[in-house]
């Protein structure tokens, strides 16, 4: 059986659950949802495991796979003179890239979906959770596999809607609505920059497949620095800025929060938010011939980083600290790709996704522990109660601050090298990116120890309720928590996952990198992980040693702080810049159809009623009048004539008597 | 002899007075009595043409019309009657009901 010649099963079987659910869900029990939509998705793994082996076996890296053809657009003109023929076909393609994104995707999403059986058992709308998860996991694949970016936008565009769908899922919040509306409506903002990106490059190369892009960009038409490139480039990055929450489109993942655990684990952790990630890294070839745009990635990549990792310092919710982190770690893939090292960003995705699904699943557990309770300083001592959850969501904290011998530190520790020694990298970026694992391994140490370890803060209703979750949900958390212990080993003693990705990163115009001596390496190393020990170190002064009593955490906060926890009142600028002038807008355009469009539209009728009107009156008194003043002169006339009928029979003889004379003095002049 | 112009001025002199009679008088008696008036101008008429032509026509006409003559005076007084009876009234300018 050649899994790869069927490669199309693994965006449709998921495809297949979503349709089962969201027609007959409701008829089923949850027992029957589960089956169908959580086994369908593990079908899909085994699928891109099958996929994954035969394509190691395989001579060559890349196999596409076409399944019908999609848009046979023809010959057109290009920008510059040559005739090119746009056709775009519904097609997949497996190579080294998009094999370790369908691996992570389909793996951790079909953990996800386990877990969620647990945690949603008990929600209403079971089914409905379950036909959108699998259609994300749809379109998601859909992205990922796409041959083209056509087909990719797609999937692009599927994955909004069902973080619309998802993050919206409890629609009787207004504060769930209108997060998924927001999301939604960045979204969009980005999705404008790449279509026109995907325009441009239609224009350029006449194609937009993703070889002969690729291609055609490594052929060396293209001087370095070209104009045109480095604008596709800018506004496929504006794209990506929306759908993986950078500066300045990052607003809506906080409030995406509002969705369920296991959707900010899945969606916004592991996978839809790294199609940005993805994106940029598939077209590298590009990227790489434009270096402006490299900078404006690298730079906008660690921006993100610091500025969210600041605004979690001081965050009370556990889910919030989870979102800007999240936020934080794309700016560190980001900042990877921007200096051209497009396999680390990748790597990083990777681990991330291990780590970052664990730790929203965690949370999840938590929260589930405490009947819903989110705020931390509600939460402490919870590390003998939930012992399970607290080793593994150690597990997950220990890797994303980047402590030696997790997977985490593997990554991290390569992109901040990177930053540091690419030629398009400095040591400003590193200070950024170094600044902000500190800040990293802070904040999440806070979180772990204001939630597990010292004093009870927890309501006394919750806490006899607090309980260990069931297997359904602990299972995906100790897998994830291997995961994020050993996923790092992949790239380590030797870069074998580097290796792996190289055929797809292979840019023959790529700037070459200065040598760096080995022991500047190691002391950026040490650098790192000293900084990461920092962070925890304060961590652990600031909420173990000074015990995190209720009314400490409960002080009213400074001014730094204040703006913090307001995050940086971004929101309420952008309000006021975009949301209310938009609104403004609204408002004058309907007062303007109010007054003017129908006041012309009751004009027309105003007038219409008063021609009808005047001739109604013409009707009336002229030609009625007419017909009155005929009829009343004859009355008029008929008063002299019937005076002759005045009944007198002797009047009547009269007339008689005068005819018969008149008759007798004719003849008798005549004859 | 006497000229037959004689008789006609004497008959069209009666006719005419019978007819101013019908015309003007108020009571209807009287418009009776002028209708006889009138019949017998005419008869006075026939009767002398009768005598200019040695024609006996003319006089039976004449017998004819004063049958006639008869015979409508007493419908003629009938219908006096029957108005006297519906009107309380003999004369003429009153008797207006089917004015417009």
């Amino acid at each position: 059986m050649n899994f790869l010649d069927h490669i199309a099963f693994i965006p449709l079987l998921p495809l297949l659950g979503a349709f089962i659910q969201l027609l007959f869900g409701r008829k089923l029990r949850n027992s029957e949802v589960s089956l169908v939509s959580v086994g369908l998705p593990g079908v899909s793994f085994a699928w891109a495991v099958g996929c994954f082996i035969e394509l190691l076996g395989r001579p060559e890296h890349t196999v596409v796979t076409n399944l019908y053809t999609w848009l046979p657009a023809g010959a057109f003109h290009l920008a510059n003179g040559s005739m090119g023929n746009l056709t775009v076909h519904v097609g997949f393609q497996l190579d080294p890239l998009s094999a370790v994104m369908l691996l992570v995707v389909t793996g951790v999403g079909f953990l996800i979906h386990i877990y969620s059986i647990g945690y949603m058992g008990h929600e209403g709308g079971y089914y409905r959770f379950f036909g959108y998860l699998n259609l994300f996991m749809f379109s998601m694949l859909v992205l990922i596999l796409a041959n083209n970016y056509l087909m990719m936008f797609v999937g692009w565009e599927g994955v909004g809607l069902c973080s619309y769908l998802l993050i919206g899922f409890y629609f009787q919040r207004k504060s769930a609505g209108d997060a998924g509306k927001k999301a939604f409506i960045v979204n969009r903002i980005g999705d404008a920059g790449f279509l026109m990106g995907v325009m441009l490059m239609t224009v350029t190369f006449g194609t937009l497949n993703f070889a002969d892009v690729t291609q055609a960009a490594r052929s060396g038409q293209y001087a370095v620095g070209n104009g045109v490139i480095t604008a596709i480039c800018i506004l496929l990055f504006i794209g990506a800025t929306g759908k993986s929450a950078q500066i300045p489109l990052y607003i809506w993942l906080p409030d995406a929060m509002e969705g369920p655990t296991p959707v900010s684990a899945l969606i916004h952790a592991a996978t839809m938010v790294t199609a940005g990630v993805y994106m940029v890294a598939r077209s590298n070839a590009l990227f790489v011939l434009a270096p402006t745009a490299l900078e404006i990635v690298a730079v906008i990549g660690a921006a993100t980083a610091i500025w969210a990792a600041s605004i979690a310092l001081v965050q009370n919710d556990i889910k919030k600290v989870l979102a800007y982190s999240t936020v934080s770690q794309l700016g560190y893939m980001f900042l990877a790709c921007g200096v051209g090292a497009f396999a680390a960003g990748i790597f990083h995705v990777m681990t991330h996704a291990f780590f970052k699904a664990l730790l929203f699943l965690g949370a999840g557990s938590v929260i589930h522990a405490m009947s819903g309770e989110q705020d931390m300083r509600k939460m402490g001592g919870l590390m003998k109660k939930i012992p399970i959850t607290f080793y593994t969501l150690l597990a997950a904290t220990l890797a994303i601050s980047g402590v030696p011998g997790l997977a985490g530190f593997f990554s991290k520790d390569e992109i901040l090298w990177q930053s540091f020694s690419s030629p398009h990298g400095s040591t400003f970026l590193w200070a950024i990116g170094w600044i902000t694992a500190g800040m990293t391994a802070f904040y999440m140490f806070r979180l772990l120890f204001m939630t597990f370890a010292g004093p009870s803060r927890v309501d006394h209703e919750v806490e006899h309720h607090i309980h260990e979750s069931p297997w359904t949900m602990l299972g995906p958390l100790t897998v994830l928590a291997g995961l994020s212990v050993v996923g790092g080993y992949l790239n380590w003693p030797v870069e074998s996952f580097g290796k792996f990705l190289e055929p797809v990163f292979d840019n023959p115009s790529a700037a070459h990198a200065v040598e760096y001596s080995h022991s500047t390496e190691l002391m950026l190393m040490g650098l790192s992980i000293a900084i990461a020990f920092a962070g925890i170190g304060v961590a652990y002064a600031f909420y173990v040693k000074r015990a995190a009593t209720p009314e400490r955490l409960a002080a009213a906060p400074g001014t730094a702080e204040t703006i913090l926890l307001n995050k940086y009142y971004v929101d309420e600028l952008y309000d006021a810049l975009f949301v209310n002038r938009t609104k403004d807008l609204g408002n004058g355009l309907a007062a303007f159809d109010m007054s003017v469009v129908d006041g012309a539209v009751n004009g027309a009728g105003w007038l219409t009623r008063t021609i009808a009107t005047i001739s109604r009156l013409w009707d009336e008194w002229v030609v009625d009048g007419i017909v009155n003043v005929a009829a009343y002169a004859t009355k008029l006339i008929s008063y002299p004539v019937l005076m002759v009928q005045n009944g007198l029979v002797q009047s009547y003889a009269l007339l008689i008597v005068m005819g018969v004379l008149i008759f007798m003095a004719y003849y008798l002049i005549h004859f | 002899m006497i000229p037959i112009s004689w008789y006609l001025y004497l008959g069209t002199g009666l006719f005419t007075i019978g007819v101013i009679g019908v015309l003007t008088r108020r009571n209807v008696i009287i418009i009776l009595m002028s209708i006889e008036l009138i019949l017998n101008a005419v008869n006075i008429n026939l009767v002398a043409f009768s005598q200019m032509f040695h024609n006996v026509d003319g006089q039976v006409f004449a017998i004819f019309v004063i049958t006639d003559a008869a015979a409508e005076a007493a419908v003629g007084l009938g219908l006096i009657i029957a108005l006297f009876r519906n009107k309380e009234t003999v004369n003429a300018d009153e008797i207006d009901l089917l004015k417009w």
